[in-house]
């Protein structure tokens, strides 16, 4: 029976190989939803960390996450970018691509980028090689070591310098730029990837006011185009840029909508200000 | 074989404790004509003056046949006195036989030597043997029958049946019960008799029982006694073997347990501290060293000196990884690669100073009475001493840590420092302090290993470097920073190693074990027992 | 000629030097050969052959320094086990070198080496077929601590093994090939190893030609070892490895396989020190499993700490420096070497993290900050 099952299964006449299926399918948004995350759990040593966790973010949104201290919003990002592997659920990239198989770099080629909530840039080389080593091109090892810069990506990372301010450091090594200056050097390697989905872990902290106002213009900006998922605890910065927000407790989603509506809501007062609210 | 030189060993111990009295008691008056007799007899005849020495005087001739079975005993060829010459540290004793007392040193032209050849001396042993029957001691009266076994007469029968009849204590009755058995086997006329004996000897691990059961296995006239023989011998060997692999599960435990000692600071200094010290393996070698040093400086206490050894080595060693730690790895905190290189470096000065202070060939460390030896447990199997103290040790200093660490401040600190140091600074810990006593204390802890190995090995300058690799492996595999998986992985390696060797032999063993644990660090990076959670990161 | 000024251009940025080196090299294997073979015994400029083979070691010496230096100094990975990789392609060339003595042995057996004859073994061992060939010999030298570097590497960078467990890995893993070629059952000489060689391709290895052809090869194959590195290091692969040095996580997060890059780079470094183990064997006329043992392949990390990991002369010169040192101090005071070899670790890993070639910025660093000390200081009173 199975035998005949299998073989059925076999001819069917709209079955897709894997192997078949190109490698850079684009990101299919039929349904307009770009991220889900769903029943996503993760546990470290009996501590649940995710707990059933859903999250849709549709294509071209700005979405605030936030949340206590351990509410999961790190982890999620680990969960989403092949960091950490989750005890259940399912994380779907587009209508079609199962982020959970794959890897941390391949993720990445997909268009995910993320920013670290320690600023991480390679300080040992350049403004200007930072940047040129964030560029989407093909990464396998025999095109880096036979690439050569074009002028469009010259200009393109040219481009990104102005954005991220940084035109005039651009052959200063990353390692002597200051905290503010590195937080924007790795926004900047995040907009040269061009990815599809950006993924930014505190942007603001260690910034000044005047800065924290650029990245919120910035991030605004770039919404449309891309998507942006940004956890932040400053709540002043998320109120300027926020459309949507979701606030996560103890690794599940406790409420959702705009910032007033999460502002109002019950569960969140009760969560943040304590019972007697 | 190994009886024969256990019963030699206790009438050397014999002698020795009473040449050190340098005195006997006196033998009855009435034997004195056999002596002389003794003293005119060829070697051919003298089988009868013995065995009429025997019967007359009993117990009472014991010495007078050890000393003759070591060759001791003369007699004044004058007089025709019989005495025995004891030495002892280049100084003879003389001892008149008959009156038991020490008699005036004689030149060696006035006395003879009583000469015995290889018969005398076996007719000398079973007849010391069937003295040492009516001995007081119950492990005298039981070495005494099994080194009568291989052996057995009428005339030897009949003590041993004699002595059955007043035997109080169970084993050494149950001994005699062999004995008789054995000797019904062989001697007896029905096959029913000898089928009985069979049963009787059935499970016994005594090689003469084995021999003899081989003998009627593949001799005896009736089919039906082989057949049973031959049963008999298959549980025996099913025994033999089961007991070969206690004795192999023995050394690898005993393997484990150095392995145990050796890597157990590096579980403090690595696995606590996050430092790899490359150098621990010289702090082993240097606590080896410290009990060399302790042994000559005081030569006439071998047997104490361990125990100053432990403490001293612990010091010296501990002292110097104090030092180390204030010096070097201190300054180089948070760079585990360049750690890991000046500490090889201290390693390799501390080698060679070593080889220029004490010379680079290797040392004896003595060992004291009470650790050598074999612990018997029954014919096939008998565990060597040393090793089962070690074993103990290692046992020992691993709950002790245990316990220092659990319920000690020093403890605490230090597995406050270990989870976070930052947190650790900032609630008022001072984390150089915990640093350098953690240190000291994985350093102190090698230094003990050291002492148990120059029980086991010859010291030389290398001797820490033969188990640093092992060491991090033990540790690697045990999983970093959890002792219980240190105590794990030491044991288990330990046995495969031991388990391996007679397959593959001893290099291609260790091999083995070393891709065994390389492919196994792919699979789990983070040893046996991870510590799981996001400080783990 | 557009890539030659392309490549000296891009080798006057610091760190690799690749002009000036390659012209020093040049220079100094010119003349020493030409001292050697053209003036008289006399001359008081003439280079001994003694001379000549020593130059010869420490080049090979400078090559094996170099190749730990491209995966320690610019990719993080310390590895203590380099000297496998050295020894097996000196084993590689050994075996050639054994095959070539043919009946010239103790035992005069034409097929058979003669530990091989002294073991009663009556026929070659497969491993040996087709090693009395040079090009396949040079092949195996190659490819095979290659493959074991690729097998390795592919085990240990695929599941994320970094730090000090790689390093004791690599040491076990050279430990492991020492007791295993210490056994006479591998058919690789055992204890003594492989020695006795008479000539290579046809050449008498006796003979000062043949030294200063070999010491000249070596030399030559520096020179293109250098420049291959340095190009491969320069391109945006090489940025991408000091990259994984310093932010692995990062880089994957980039979209770079990371794990490949290491592999790649580790296997490229291990064929680096398995040409200079091939090279060092004709000049010192033996291989035997010391050459295994890990304190080899540790003091190499040493050479390349004193001369300054992350610049490639820096390598070449601390192998260099280190090694005449060596010679003259084990010839003076042989006790004394390992003191002074250990006290090279801890000095060079306390106070000079980057090396001699670092010392003048060292120096530089310094200096400002004690002039930054005193102007403080005098602006307070």
């Amino acid at each position: 029976m199975t035998a005949i099952d299998n073989a059925r299964e076999l001819m069917r006449p709209d079955r897709v190989w894997p192997f078949l299926v190109p490698p850079a399918a684009p990101v299919d948004v039929s349904k307009n939803v770009l991220l889900y995350v769903e029943g996503v759990s993760v546990s470290f040593d009996g501590f649940k960390a995710l707990n059933d966790l859903n999250l849709y973010i549709n294509d071209g949104e700005l979405r605030c996450l936030i949340g206590a201290n351990g509410a999961g919003k790190t982890t999620m990002m680990d969960v989403i970018t092949g960091k950490t592997q989750c005890d259940e659920g399912s994380v779907y990239f587009g209508q079609t691509i199962n982020l959970l198989e794959k890897s941390e770099p391949e993720i990445a080629q997909l268009g995910i980028g993320r920013k670290f909530q320690k600023p991480t840039v390679f300080e040992a080389h350049t403004v200007f090689d930072n940047l040129e080593m964030s560029l989407k091109t093909a990464k396998g090892i025999w095109q880096t070591l036979m690439a050569r810069l074009s002028p469009t990506e010259i200009d393109h990372i040219d481009r990104v310098l102005e954005i991220i301010g940084l035109k005039e450091h651009r052959f200063m090594l990353a390692g002597a730029l200051s905290h503010g200056q590195k937080q924007w050097l790795e926004i900047g390697m995040l907009l040269v990837a061009e990815p599809r989905l950006l993924l930014v872990d505190e942007p603001v902290a260690g910034m000044t006011a005047e800065e924290t106002e650029k990245t919120a213009e910035l991030l605004t900006s770039l919404a449309g185009d891309h998507t942006v998922v940004v956890v932040e605890h400053d709540m002043e910065f998320v109120r300027s840029i926020a459309r949507t927000v979701t606030v996560l407790h103890q690794g599940s989603v406790l409420a959702e909508g705009t910032m007033e509506q999460v502002q109002n809501n019950r569960d969140v007062i009760e969560v943040y200000l304590g019972e007697e609210a | 074989m190994k009886r024969l030189l256990a019963i030699c060993c206790y009438c050397l111990g014999l002698m020795l404790s009473l040449s050190a009295t340098a005195a006997e008691k006196p033998l009855p008056s009435e034997l004195e004509p056999l002596l002389q007799e003794l003293t005119e007899s060829s070697l051919s005849k003298a089988i009868p003056v013995l065995d009429a020495l025997e019967a007359e005087g009993g117990e009472a001739l014991q010495p007078l046949f050890s000393y003759m079975l070591e060759g001791d005993l003369y007699y004044i060829k004058s007089s025709r006195q019989v005495i025995a010459v004891s030495e002892e540290a280049g100084q003879e004793t003389f001892i008149d036989m008959l009156s038991g007392s020490e008699i005036e040193p004689l030149s060696s032209r006035d006395i003879k030597k009583i000469r015995v050849n290889n018969r005398l001396r076996g007719h000398l042993r079973d007849a010391i043997a069937r003295l040492q029957l009516g001995s007081e001691s119950a492990a005298v009266r039981e070495s005494a029958v099994r080194s009568l076994l291989s052996d057995l007469d009428e005339n030897t029968l009949a003590s041993i049946r004699e002595a059955r009849l007043n035997e109080s204590a169970g084993n050494v009755k149950d001994v005699m019960d062999m004995a008789l058995a054995l000797y019904r086997l062989e001697s007896a006329a029905e096959a029913s008799d000898r089928i009985e004996a069979i049963a009787q000897l059935e499970g016994s691990l005594e090689g003469d029982v084995r021999n003899a059961l081989n003998r009627i296995a593949d001799n005896d006239p009736s089919p039906q006694v082989q057949q049973a023989a031959q049963k008999a011998l298959v549980g025996i060997e099913q025994k033999v073997e089961f007991y070969a692999f206690i004795d192999q599960l023995f050394f690898g435990l005993s393997l484990g347990s150095v392995l145990l000692l050796a890597a157990i600071g590096l579980a403090i200094t690595f696995g606590v501290m996050g430092v790899i010290n490359m150098a621990h393996g010289e702090m082993i070698m240097l606590g080896a060293y410290t009990t060399y040093v302790v042994q000559l400086l005081m030569p006439n206490h071998i047997e104490y000196s361990l125990w100053v050894a432990i403490p001293a080595a612990f010091v010296v060693s501990g002292m110097a990884g104090v030092l180390l730690e204030r010096l070097v790895i201190r300054h180089l905190h948070g760079r585990p690669l360049e750690t890991l290189l000046a500490t090889f470096g201290v390693s390799l000065v501390l080698q060679q100073l070593v080889r220029t202070v004490f010379s680079p060939l290797n040392r004896q460390v003595a060992s004291p009475e009470w650790m050598s030896g074999a612990w018997e447990i029954n014919p096939v199997l008998s565990l060597t001493l040393n090793r089962l103290y070690i074993l103990a040790f290692a046992l020992l200093v691993f709950f002790a840590l245990m316990l220092l660490l659990k319920k000690s401040s020093l403890g605490l600190n230090v597995r406050a420092v270990s989870q976070n140091r930052d947190m650790a600074k900032s609630m008022g810990i001072p984390t150089g302090r915990v640093d350098a006593l953690t240190f000291g204390l994985g350093s102190g802890i090698a230094g003990i290993a050291g002492v148990a190995l120059s029980q086991l090995t010859n010291v030389g300058p290398n001797l820490g470097q033969s188990y640093i690799i092992d060491s991090f492996m033990v540790v690697v595999f045990g999983g970093v920073g959890n002792l219980w998986g240190t105590l794990v992985a030491a044991f288990s390696l330990g046995i495969a190693n031991k388990f391996l060797e007679p397959v593959t032999g001893a290099v291609l063993a260790s091999i083995l074990v070393l891709v065994f644990i390389i492919l196994f660090i792919q699979k789990r990076p983070k040893g046996l027992f991870p510590q799981k959670g996001r400080a783990a990161e | 000629m557009n890539w030659l000024t392309q490549l000296f251009a891009a080798g006057r940025t610091p760190g690799h030097r690749v002009l000036p080196f390659v012209t020093v090299l040049f220079l100094v294997t010119t003349l020493a050969s030409m001292a050697n073979l053209m003036l008289p015994e006399s001359s008081p400029l003439h280079v001994s052959t003694y001379t000549i083979t020593l130059l010869g070691k420490y080049l090979s010496y400078a090559m094996l320094a170099l190749a730990v230096d491209v995966i320690w100094g610019y990719c993080g990975i310390l590895s203590l086990g380099h000297g496998a990789f050295f020894a097996l392609g000196g084993y590689g060339m050994g075996m050639y070198l054994m095959r070539q003595i043919g009946d010239r042995g103790v035992y005069g057996n034409p097929d058979l080496p003669d530990f091989m004859v002294f073991l009663n073994w009556d026929s070659l061992p497969w491993y040996w077929m087709g090693m009395d060939q040079f090009w396949f010999a040079m092949l195996m030298a190659l490819a095979v601590p290659g493959l074991l570097a690729f097998v390795f590497g592919w085990l240990a960078f695929r599941s994320r093994v970094t730090g000090v467990y790689l390093s004791i890995m690599t040491q076990a893993l050279t430990y492991a090939l020492m007791l295993a070629f210490f056994r006479n059952e591998m058919g690789f000489g055992g204890n003594n190893g492989l020695t006795d060689f008479k000539d290579i391709l046809g050449f008498d290895l006796q003979s000062d030609t043949t030294r200063v052809a070999l010491f000249a090869t070596t030399a030559l194959m520096l020179g293109v070892v250098y420049i291959l590195s340095h190009l491969i290091l320069k391109s945006r692969m090489g940025k991408l490895i000091v990259a994984i040095r310093d932010g692995e996580a990062r880089a994957r997060f980039l979209g770079y396989r990371t794990d490949l890059y290491k592999v790649w780079l580790f296997v490229f470094s291990a064929l680096i020190a398995a040409m200079a183990g091939a090279l060092y064997v004709p000049q010192v006329g033996i291989i035997n499993p010391g050459e295994f043992s890990p304190l080899n392949s540790i003091e190499v990390v040493v050479w390349v700490a004193v001369g300054g990991r992350g610049t490639l002369y820096g390598a070449v010169i601390g192998a260099l420096l280190v090694n005449y040192a060596k010679t003259r101090f084990t010839a003076i005071m042989p006790e004394g070497w390992l003191f002074a070899l250990g006290a090279l670790f801890v000095l060079v890993t306390l106070y000079l993290p980057k090396g001699l070639v670092g010392l003048s910025g060292q120096l530089a660093a310094s200096r400002e900050r004690k002039a930054g000390k005193a102007a403080q200081q005098e602006a307070h009173s």
